[in-house]
């Protein structure tokens, strides 16, 4: 790929020089995974209302990308831009450009439904739905008309990579209704495996179980990225400090003009650096519990 | 209670009919108040007849129109065509009545006609679409039904589709399903009690309406395949000879009443199970 990434803290110039005192590596200094995705300029407004502005950021290949920051921050409407579901909301509008493996994602000859089957989306409350859990894992295959030689391996498959098999390997004609919550989610992510995508989106994936479910998917998350680029949006610092590897912090930014408020993109780094030596105020601010 | 009331009443005021025939006001078409002979089968018949081609006829427009105006209407649109089903809701059976045998009946015989020769190859369609010389038949019945019981099936489907949880949707299509394939994962399966709730309401109604069919209908018991052949049905039997009917024949019609009430509790009975069943197996719900 030829693009050069754009600087990690491109919005906020004054925090570059800190960043070098700190002689802390940029997220691309020590990797050369290409980036998956690369957003520049993007803007998403809903309506007349600006929801994120001016995000500069990409996602490397292979590894987890957390995004954080305060409610109202705009991280699920930036992970939505990824597989276009924002397309789905009726007055929402995408600006800048996001880069899907270098082609630009929202171009006119872009099939969203291709999209989404390539990048997988993991919501926040679990959203089985009411069929089998076989008929779950099997929804997406049939629905995209996969070549599947054996459904019964694919879902079998999918559901031992979800850390759900053994759990549910004798009744997978039950409801998925019937399932705990972290087994609805596990089962949620077998579903997003079965179809192959590429990336997995997260959109607070844990926020609705409990720590011990939690723990079992964060688990899953780490096991996961050998195979899947993975973006996780999250409330949990401790959980982007878990699991992710680059972490992406934003916030809401006011307008002095009108006094709207806006989601933008503070500090962009790996998760190490942000966490330990953070080069911006407000991402000290966040982490250390004095805001937000 | 009431219910119970009425039930009792009915039945108490059909008996005399009820002794008289026997079985054989269910089994035998022959209905001859002069010879009092009060075989009802005909108007069975007629019954079940147009409002299974009403609901037929309704279910998958009135499905169309609600998922068109929850899943793509954009809000204006949305609006209109919610106004135009409450106003069409509104408008009063006789209404419909008069303009099906003003209007509709005398002009869609050749209609019929056009249809039977289309089919007339084709053995077992022919049966059901044979020719005919006049409009008033149980296909213009059920086609009025259909009409009327429209915007109620649609209401309540469409107010069914519009509870179907954002993220379940949003579910099918980050997998790259289809808006139409979301519809059929999700929208239906999630609604499906409400659905059969809908189509019962309208059967019922479609079932019970009196004064639009006895206008339409053609007041000939019969019992045939042909769907364009005139026809007749409880109700409106009832309220044809119900003003000059005295002793057994009046009981008799009374009888139909029970009959229709009956059939009511059973469709709505069976559809109740129908849908606990599918839901028992969707949901796991006990």
């Amino acid at each position: 790929m030829s693009n050069i990434p754009p600087t990690p803290l491109a919005p906020r110039p004054t925090v570059a020089p800190a960043t070098e005192a700190d002689a802390a590596p940029s997220p691309e200094a020590d990797t050369d995974s290409p980036p998956v995705f690369e957003t520049k300029q993007l803007s998403v407004s809903y309506g007349s209302a600006l929801a994120v502005a001016d995000i500069n950021m990409y996602i490397r290949r292979g590894q987890i990308t957390a995004l954080i920051g305060p409610s109202g921050c705009g991280k699920s409407t930036l992970l939505r831009c990824f597989n276009r579901m924002n397309d789905l909301i009726p007055d929402a509008r995408v600006e800048g450009t996001i880069l899907y493996e270098g082609l630009d994602l929202y171009g006119d000859d872009v099939d969203p439904i291709e999209v989404r089957r390539r990048i997988g989306m993991v919501f926040q409350k679990p959203n089985p739905f009411p069929k089998s859990i076989y008929d779950n894992v099997a929804y997406g295959p049939r629905v995209l008309k996969m070549k599947v030689d054996r459904m019964d391996d694919l879902v079998e498959q999918a559901l031992r990579r979800a850390a759900l098999w053994d759990e549910v390997s004798g009744k997978l004609k039950k409801s998925a209704v019937a399932l705990s919550g972290g087994q609805q989610q596990r089962l949620c992510i077998a579903r997003a495996i079965a179809v192959q995508p590429d990336v997995i989106l997260m959109d607070e994936p844990c926020s609705a179980l409990d720590p011990i479910a939690t723990a079992r998917i964060e688990d899953l998350m780490v096991e996961l990225k050998q195979d899947y680029t993975i973006v996780i949006v999250t409330h949990n610092m401790q959980q982007a400090a878990r699991v992710s590897d680059i972490t992406a912090f934003l916030t809401a930014a006011v307008n002095e003009a009108t006094g709207e408020r806006h989601g933008e993109l503070v500090e962009f780094a790996k998760t190490a650096t942000l966490f330990t030596a953070p080069a911006d105020e407000r991402t000290e601010a966040y982490i250390t519990g004095r805001f937000g | 209670m009431v219910l119970v009331l009425i039930a009792v009443t009915t039945l108490n005021n059909a008996w005399p009919a009820f002794r008289e025939s026997g079985l054989s006001f269910v089994t035998s078409r022959q209905w001859i108040p002069n010879e009092g002979k009060f075989g009802a089968l005909a108007f069975i018949y007629g019954t079940a007849v147009i409002a299974a081609i009403a609901v037929l006829l309704a279910l998958p427009v009135s499905v169309g129109i609600a998922l068109f105006v929850t899943e793509v209407a954009p809000a204006r649109l949305r609006t209109m065509v919610v106004a135009v089903m409450d106003l069409l809701a509104g408008i009063p059976s006789v209404v419909f009545g008069l303009w099906g045998i003003l209007v509709l009946a005398p002009n869609i015989a050749a209609l019929y006609n056009w249809w039977s020769d289309l089919v007339e190859p084709i053995p077992l369609l022919t049966k059901l679409f044979d020719h005919t010389q006049t409009g008033r038949a149980f296909f213009t019945a059920g086609l009025i039904l259909a009409l009327m019981i429209t915007p109620i099936i649609t209401t309540i489907t469409r107010e069914v589709f519009a509870t179907v949880p954002r993220n379940d949707k949003d579910g099918a299509l980050a997998l790259g399903a289809t808006r139409w394939e979301m519809i059929k994962g999700v929208v239906f399966p999630h609604s499906i009690g409400g659905m059969v709730g809908a189509t019962m309401l309208g059967l019922g109604r479609a079932m019970g309406e009196t004064i639009a069919v006895a206008l339409v209908i053609g007041s000939t018991p019969q019992i045939v395949a042909n769907v364009f052949a005139g026809g007749d049905a409880m109700p409106a039997v009832i309220a044809n000879q119900f003003g000059e009917a005295t002793g057994v024949h009046r009981s008799a019609l009374i009888g139909l009443g029970v009959t229709l009430f009956a059939l009511t509790i059973i469709v709505n009975v069976s559809a109740r199970t129908v849908v606990r069943r599918v839901d028992v197996r969707l949901r796991g719900l006990a």
